[in-house]
């Protein structure tokens, strides 16, 4: 069968499987910046962080021939940028959306830096899961291969959720995110919480940049990434800072980032820049639909820089 | 399971400063304060905003390390570095600001405050456990909530129970009243003193109110300027005494005398309509006028909308039906508007509300009017500092210099700067809001005499404040705000005590 034969289904079916491919980084990356985010502070650098990450997964996963020590290397990596970035802002008088930028390009440059060799040689593939195994309709079937990684980071959202609601790590960070005043009167270390959790949230977009670069797209470029690290920070945000939400909010963009694909596929190709921008446009009507000018942003941690 | 709870098994605890100075730089906070807090009593930390209570008990919690001076605790020398130290021996704080973490629930916040809490926590036992704890206490707080939903009124009572609920057996309480209405003051001051008395709670407050030093303290301890004035069993001292001790050789600005103006109507609201902060419920306010030449205030608990009328007055909360007048004119709260009608808005903390905390005290004082008059697009610098300069001088504003910042003034010179901004020429309707909060005793009766002065002048004034006794002195008009509705009006001839209590708390 051809995508002719399913007609229009094929473009519902080709989002589908859009959604669960591309929304896997943006799950991943998202859930460590809420942990972030939560903590208290934004860290822009994740998009470096992804770009090395994904340079990192793909040069380890080549030189040791295993994909999963790839992803090993990569949350190394990631760990390691965001112990750089909490460190910074440790620092008296130090912003971190300004340190976020810089660890962004950073990131970026160091991963072309070293990347140079790794463009060319091919290292090996994540295992997918064929969910479709029932369906005959190869287009289907291909929708519901569904990577590891995806399970996994859905796994991890409701982990985390359940973190900040019944451990004292989760509690402690929800504390330091909302009151730095309250949590220095409980002897919190506030700046040791942010550090860790911002070493947590860049292990994760190390993670999704391995998916960039070991599954999906599935090879190191330096093209890899298209903002998709940034767009999990404002992510976050549309996710009301909810890790359950997260999962929504990240499939929701997946999914309108394969519209343009999938329209094209059913032939579709007038307005083929529009609908790759649905993404965004979708982005924009959401907040403007839920903000409100009377009631404050429920649930933004209140030493959030940008809710402050 | 309660070890960390409350006990009383170790019998009371004492608490000894002796000599305790503390230096910023060249500035002396405290100079050899020498206080003691007998075990088992309730002691009363006396005196006026400055003067160094706040110093000493960060002292005592070990929030700075005094500059000279030593700690006693049950007789025993004590070194405390930082407020854990302070806990261990039992000293727990209930702050002047909130420490409770707003968007967690209030169980939430019990429970991590804990030191013991597990790193899972099984909600179920903590909420067995809080329930039995909450049984013995003498009022309770919706514990699923979240606080940043709670009135202050109900945070204050969450704080406390907070630091029973931690087991402290010595707490000092910054003005802990200072958000409540006076039965609920009684109510938790009679609950400490029970405390005292039968568990065996030390406790040191810090206050300005003589009526609750007088009714609930065994001992208070008066501090002015850094040095202990004096101090002794409260049943030794007469209110006068402690006043003259405080205050020291200084007039206060008595309150201008009562005309009686029959003026026009000024403000008019009828049938106004908004959400309330949550937007779960509705405030209405069916009819409030408010004439030239009276004060009309209104009391209430807290969180009863009195806030939301405050925006809905200055444009801040859109209105879902009927309207607001200022002398006949439908009032949309521009800035033209307002200043064409000499319309005044004094918000509560004005540092936040009402000012740009990191501009200079002559910038913040030309908010009204820098952008009147001249139609130039220079700002003329040189008016501005002489107008500022006059201000400062007619409204005592204490500050270093017109040009540091007016985050630096204490909270009763930014208090005095906002009406020296708003009250400097003739207004109309003058809207204000929790005026006195936080302020110490001189600066209160300046800034209640200057709103006095204004209505005597002729103005229209809305006074919305939580502090009944505030109301009843200053207001002509007395008006009740219970769940979002204006529940008793009367004159304050006529006010009756005993209603505006049941309808402040809503039992009407």
């Amino acid at each position: 069968m051809s995508a002719d034969d399913l007609g229009l289904w094929a473009v519902p079916i080709a989002m589908l499987g859009g959604a669960i491919r591309v929304s896997t980084p943006f799950i991943l990356v998202s859930l460590g910046e809420c942990i972030t985010e939560r903590s208290g502070r934004i860290n822009l650098g994740l998009e470096g962080t992804l770009v090395f990450g994904a340079m990192a997964g793909y040069a380890v996963a080549y030189e040791s021939g295993s994909a999963w020590i790839g992803v090993a290397g990569a949350a190394l990596a990631g760990t390691a940028f965001g112990l750089v970035h909490g460190w910074i802002c440790k620092l008296p008088r130090v912003n971190d959306i300004a340190v976020g930028i810089a660890l962004m390009l950073f990131g970026i440059g160091l991963a072309f830096f070293f990347g140079k060799p790794y463009i060319q040689p091919s290292a090996p593939d994540l295992p997918s899961i064929p969910l479709g195994f029932w369906s005959d309709i190869p287009q289907l079937e291909a929708a519901l291969r569904v990577n590891v990684l995806f399970i996994i980071g859905i796994a991890l959202a409701f982990v985390i959720a359940w973190m900040f609601r019944s451990t004292r790590t989760g509690l402690t960070i929800r504390v330091v995110g909302d009151s730095s005043d309250a949590a220095r009167a409980m002897g919190i270390d506030a700046n040791r919480v942010r550090l860790l959790s911002t070493a947590a949230g860049g292990a994760l977009a190390g993670v999704a940049g391995a998916y960039l670069s070991l599954y999906y797209p599935g090879s190191w470029t330096e093209g890899i990434s298209s903002g998709q690290g940034l767009m999990a920070v404002a992510l976050v945000i549309f996710a009301r800072w909810n890790p359950i939400n997260c999962i929504w909010a990240a499939l929701l963009f997946g999914a309108a980032g394969a519209l343009g694909p999938a329209l094209q596929s059913v032939g579709v190709t007038s307005g083929y820049y529009l609908s790759y921008a649905a993404p965004y446009v979708l982005t924009l009507i959401i907040l403007i639909a839920t903000s409100s000018t009377t009631r404050a942003l429920e649930g933004a941690p209140g030493e959030l820089s940008i809710t402050k | 399971m309660r070890s960390d709870t409350f006990t009383s098994d170790d019998g009371p605890i004492g608490v000894e400063t002796l000599h305790m100075t503390k230096r910023f730089g060249d500035f002396t906070a405290l100079d050899d304060v020498s206080i003691h807090v007998r075990p088992g009593t309730f002691h009363a930390l006396l005196g006026e905003n400055g003067a160094g209570k706040s110093t000493l008990v960060k002292c005592m919690m070990g929030f700075y390390r005094p500059t000279a001076g030593e700690m006693m605790v049950s007789g025993q020398q004590v070194v405390i570095d930082n407020p854990k130290q302070a806990h261990t021996h039992g000293l727990g704080m209930v702050y002047q600001h909130f420490t409770l973490v707003p968007s967690l629930t209030a169980a939430e916040n019990l429970v991590i405050a804990r030191q013991s809490t597990s790193d899972i926590i099984d909600w179920r036992a903590e909420n067995e456990r809080l329930a039995t704890f909450m049984e013995r206490m003498p009022f309770s707080v919706a514990l699923d909530q979240r606080v940043g939903r709670l009135a202050a009124g109900e945070k204050q009572k969450l704080e406390l129970l907070k630091q029973l609920y931690l087991g402290r057996r010595f707490l000092i309480l910054d003005e802990p009243t200072s958000v409540l209405t006076p039965q609920e003051a009684d109510e938790l001051l009679g609950m400490v003193r029970g405390l005292v008395d039968d568990t065996g709670l030390t406790c040191l407050m810090i206050s300005h109110k003589f009526r609750e030093i007088t009714a609930f303290a065994d001992d208070v301890s008066i501090l002015r300027a850094g040095r202990h004035v004096g101090g002794g069993a409260v049943a030794d001292l007469s209110t006068d005494k402690m006043a003259a001790l405080m205050i020291g050789e200084k007039t206060l600005a008595g309150s201008a005398d009562r005309q009686n103006l029959d003026g026009e109507i000024v403000l008019a609201v009828r049938g106004a309509e908004a959400d309330d902060r949550s937007g779960i419920k509705t405030i209405a306010i069916d009819t409030l006028d408010v004439r030239a030449g009276e004060i009309v205030g209104i009391a209430g608990v807290s969180g009863n909308g009195q806030m939301e009328l405050m925006e809905m007055l200055t444009g801040q909360r859109p209105l879902h039906g009927g309207d607001i007048h200022v002398n006949g004119e439908r009032f949309a709260a521009t800035r033209q508007q307002a200043h064409d009608l000499k319309v005044r808005f004094i918000p509560e903390e004005p540092l936040q509300n009402a000012c740009a905390g990191r501009m200079s005290v002559r910038e913040n004082l030309a908010f009204r009017n820098f952008d009147a008059g001249s139609g130039s697009i220079w700002l003329d610098g040189r008016a501005m500092t002489r107008e500022a300069a006059q201000l400062v001088r007619d409204f005592n504003v204490k500050t270093a210099s017109l040009n540091a910042p007016i985050a630096s003034l204490s909270g009763g010179n930014v208090q005095r700067a906002v009406l020296a901004r708003e009250l400097s020429e003739t207004i109309g309707l003058l809207v204000v809001a929790n005026p006195c909060f936080g302020l110490d005793f001189s600066a209160v009766a300046d800034i209640r005499a200057r709103i006095v002065d204004a209505r005597n002048a002729g103005t229209a004034v809305l006074l919305i404040s939580e502090d009944l006794d505030e109301i009843l002195e200053l207001s002509d008009r007395v008006l009740v705000m219970s769940d979002g509705r204006i529940a008793y009006e009367s004159s304050a001839a006529t006010v009756d005590l005993d209603s505006v209590s049941r309808h402040m708390a809503g039992h009407a």
